[in-house]
């Protein structure tokens, strides 16, 4: 059995069909655990005062909103190499959504800036990448939008996912050499000197699964939706045939 | 041989309209593709010449075509000798006096190509087919607004292609006094059953 | 090719090729600079650079729906795809035309708002150079944009929003290489990005811009 096979819609919609609550259960219950837990049982940060427990929120969002676009890359590469339709279908499912963490790393970005750097915006490298990703993916949108019929739509978006990669790669280093930034360093990496300490560690690590199955259940959800519209479609094209 | 269609399928829009068309044209043939207005003959012509991708079957001889469909392809501001020159260059030949003297277009040669009449304009478009070096011409529809004197040019140069070994695919509703040429209505190709199309995964 | 880029050059130069709008638009938009932030000349010489680059980028964006929409309105654009021209050889001329008619007046035009704008004495080369290096790369991604939205009705607001995001890095190396030469500081690394990406464009996206061209004809 390989996993091609999901490729087909139908079973796709079986397989997801049977997923779908347990999915959603566990995004929701690791959401209200990671955030409760966060916010009223961890400690204040000794400088930073209960501002911090706002990463609870604002780094699952930023990961999110990076891996929702290389998910759109891989499933756009998968389009175009061999034109599985569920994998087009899934990028575009998985726009709307990227862009929606985006606003939210944004968000809560400004609302954590204000009171530590004293200003809700700075054209930081990091705040303005994100910027940068959230036009990105308002263009990808609006080209899926835009074109009528649904495998050039697919084609040419599939296009710009990947050019359009290459360039948000390109404007990350660009932004960098522009401005050397107030945004600390990485809140999580494997190098443990500069990790944040364990006790916050933990909740945001619920925090952020809860998220990332927040984001496989709505990019199925929405995966169904487009597939059974296109279905819809074929089904009328059909009709009108016959 | 020079244009070999095989159980072709073609679709517009995502929806099958042609099943199963199969025609061969050697040298010296032509043929006329008859059939209702949104039969799909244009979508057939476009993937012919390779513009297109078919649903099913094969196409070969797409490289020998040169195309010729509802817009001539004709910019306002060039003169009629340079639209024509441009073409030529495009597709590596040289000399545009014989497609010149072949639609009576000398007397238009230094007048923009924005300034003709819109059957010169067509005459122009054909006179284009000419400088191609291309065997085998598909025609959509080539005579629309032309004159009775300007049909039997059409004629003519048609003629003489196929007299040279060239061979033609042409869609039109008027009669061209082609006695020759072999007739295939595309109605009787007109596709039934959804096709092993792009929509075909979510029926 | 040769005929097709002096097919493009001719057409831009004769009557409705719309050749000079985008110098007249930067003219312009240089000109309502000062009315905006005010005559002091520190302040305009501190923001010249960056102006003048964003106006030549602004220029450029204005007439790149010219690039493939007049060829695919009247059917040239299907006749040429069935010429024996490689279709990324077609578009990267079709840049290079657009870039010979919109880039290189520009670039030649930039020096000269620059006076308006007090920009500072050294910042005159490195301005004109930087500019040089760097609206190939405009007119290749924009040819790009132009590619993706040749076929839809009301293109032109969607191809901005796809082409804008992409400038950024041009712009950002583009801009910064004319501020440090303003400014008498190194040119040298941003100057050699900004040709950094302009060659990479240069030779990677006319494929894409072909693939995208070839969706949008069939």
């Amino acid at each position: 059995m390989s996993l091609w096979e999901y490729a087909n819609p139908v079973r796709f919609i079986r397989l997801t069909d049977r997923v779908l609550p347990a999915l959603s259960g566990a995004a929701v219950l690791c959401l209200v655990v990671g955030l409760v837990w966060g916010f009223f049982f961890t400690p204040d940060d000794y400088r930073q005062g209960s501002t911090v427990k706002i990463i609870y929120l604002h780094v699952p969002a930023a990961l999110m909103a990076i891996n929702a676009w290389l998910m759109m890359l891989v499933a756009s590469l998968i389009w175009i190499v061999r034109r599985h339709h569920v994998s087009a279908l899934a990028a575009r499912a998985a726009a709307p959504v990227g862009a929606t963490m985006t606003v939210i790393a944004l968000a809560t970005g400004a609302i954590w800036g204000q009171p530590m750097w004293g200003t809700w915006w700075a054209w930081d490298p990091r705040l303005t990448s994100f910027l940068i990703l959230f036009l990105f993916y308002l263009g990808y949108m609006a080209l899926w939008e835009a074109i009528e019929n649904d495998d050039a739509a697919a084609d040419l978006t599939s296009i710009l996912c990947l050019v359009g990669s290459v360039f948000a790669l390109l404007s990350r280093y660009a932004v960098n050499f522009w401005n050397q930034g107030l945004h600390q360093g990485a809140s999580l990496s494997l190098d443990a000197e500069e990790n944040v300490a364990d006790v916050f560690w933990l909740p945001l690590l619920v925090c952020i699964a809860g998220f990332v199955l927040l984001f496989v259940a709505l990019v199925f959800l929405r995966t169904q939706t487009e597939i059974r519209a296109r279905r819809m479609r074929a089904i009328l094209a059909r009709e009108r045939m016959a | 041989m020079m244009l070999e269609l095989r159980d072709v399928s073609v679709a517009r829009g995502g929806v099958p309209v042609l099943d199963g068309v199969g025609l061969v044209l050697g040298p010296g043939e032509a043929m006329v593709l008859r059939g209702p207005n949104g039969s799909g003959k244009t979508t057939l012509l476009r993937a012919v010449s390779g513009l297109q991708p078919v649903l099913a079957g094969e196409v070969s001889g797409a490289e020998r075509v040169a195309y010729s469909g509802h817009a001539d392809g004709l910019k306002a501001n060039l003169s009629v000798a340079e639209n024509l020159a441009f073409w030529a260059a495009a597709f590596g030949t040289r000399g545009i006096e014989a497609a010149m003297e072949a639609y009576a277009l000398a007397p238009l040669s230094d007048r923009w190509a924005g300034n003709l009449s819109a059957g010169q304009k067509r005459r122009l478009g054909l006179a284009r087919m000419l400088v191609t070096g291309r065997p085998v011409w598909v025609l959509d529809e080539p005579t629309v607004s032309l004159d009775a004197a300007s049909v039997a040019l059409f004629a003519a140069a048609v003629r003489g292609h196929l007299g040279a070994g060239g061979a033609a695919l042409i869609a039109t509703h008027i009669d061209l006094g082609l006695s020759e040429a072999r007739v295939l209505d595309v109605a009787a190709h007109r596709a039934m059953a959804p096709l092993p199309g792009s929509d075909e995964a979510f029926l | 090719m040769r005929a097709l880029l002096w097919r493009d050059l001719r057409l831009a130069v004769r009557a409705g090729g719309g050749f000079g709008l985008g110098l007249a638009f930067f003219l312009i938009v240089t000109v309502l600079v000062p009315f905006a932030v005010g005559p002091q000349t520190g302040r305009l010489a501190s923001i010249a650079p960056g102006i003048l680059w964003l106006g030549a980028l602004l220029a450029c964006l204005l007439s790149l729906d010219r690039i493939f929409a007049l060829d695919f309105e009247d059917g040239s654009l299907d006749l040429l795809a069935t010429a024996p021209l490689p279709l990324e050889g077609v578009v990267a001329v079709k840049a290079l035309a657009h870039w010979f008619t919109t880039g290189l007046p520009l670039v030649a035009a930039a020096p000269a708002l620059g006076v308006l704008l007090s920009l500072p004495g050294p910042g005159f080369f490195w301005l004109f150079l930087s500019l040089l290096i760097g609206t190939p790369a405009l007119s290749v991604i924009g040819a790009f944009g132009a590619a993706l939205t040749v076929g839809l009705k009301r293109g032109g607001l969607l191809m901005s929003l796809l082409v804008l995001p992409l400038y950024v890095p041009t712009l950002i190396f583009g801009a910064e290489a004319a501020r440090r030469g303003a400014e008498g500081l190194a040119v040298e690394t941003p100057l050699m990005l900004l040709g950094g990406i302009s060659a990479g464009a240069l030779a990677l996206l006319p494929f894409a811009s072909a693939a995208v061209l070839r969706v949008s004809l069939r």
